[in-house]
């Protein structure tokens, strides 16, 4: 199964939910796109939501740096909610937690937006 | 030491193909889930390597799995045919002023989930990987 992209809007912020895979192929292409067309609508704060994100591979995680990248240019915010055990061990060996923002809880995560 | 050998196409659906048939091969010798995920996401990211920056998909060329199962070990071996590269050129995924690269983490992640790494020349072309992961001892 490749990844499945739902938004929906909590006041001013974008929450993405992801669930499924997000790998090398139709996955990260399609996590890529969509962070893309946010980006270019003007969408400014976006939580990434990973809660149901079964699989992230090094091009996933590719995707999301990129990602981050994109927004930041266009003078936005990327954070990321609900990560598993798994992706947070994939920040930590690619030191990638010094670059996003991590919320385990939703409330939290919307209010940290500014 | 029991021993299989396949030659994969230089396709997406080769990573796959390999993935499952290693994780079946893990599994009978005793690895648990954890383990499982570790080994999958290193052959996962070996076999992107071998398809995508060695063989650059070119239908020609094949990407050699070799596994061997040993009582107390899994030996990976994968293989492509691709023009090599030197590991030393490649930039520390780790530094700082390569954080927000897109590109460049998989030996990294390879690194981190098997006991053993290997990447030499393969012969007569291509790189080769070799990994190994040792089970844990019952505590």
């Amino acid at each position: 199964m490749s990844v499945k992209l739902n938004n929906r809007q909590v006041g001013d912020v974008t929450v993405m939910d992801c669930t499924g895979r997000i790998t090398l192929g139709e996955g990260a292409s399609t996590f890529r796109d969509a962070i893309r067309d946010m980006a270019t609508k003007g969408d400014k704060k976006i939580l990434v939501n990973l809660s149901d994100v079964s699989y992230i591979d090094s091009s996933g995680i590719g995707e999301m740096v990129s990602s981050y990248t994109t927004v930041t240019n266009h003078g936005g915010q990327l954070k990321l909610l609900g990560l598993s055990k798994r992706v947070k061990d994939l920040l930590q060996i690619t030191k990638l937690y010094t670059v996003f923002e991590v919320f385990d809880d939703e409330a939290a995560a919307i209010r940290s937006f500014t | 030491m029991a021993e299989r050998d396949i030659l994969l196409d230089s396709t997406l659906d080769s990573v796959e193909i390999a993935e499952d048939a290693v994780l079946h091969d893990a599994q009978e010798i005793g690895f648990r889930e954890e383990e499982l995920h570790q080994i999958g996401m290193a052959v996962r990211e070996s076999m992107v390597n071998a398809v995508v920056h060695g063989n650059r998909y070119n239908s020609r060329k094949k990407v050699h799995l070799s596994v061997t199962k040993a009582p107390d070990r899994l030996i990976v071996v994968i293989a492509d045919e691709g023009e090599g590269f030197d590991l030393n050129s490649l930039p520390n995924p780790l530094a700082e002023e390569n954080l927000l690269r897109q590109s460049g983490r998989g030996l990294l992640l390879i690194q981190a989930f098997v006991d053993e790494l290997q990447v030499s020349r393969a012969q007569p072309v291509g790189t080769e990987v070799r990994m190994v992961k040792y089970l844990a001892k019952a505590s």
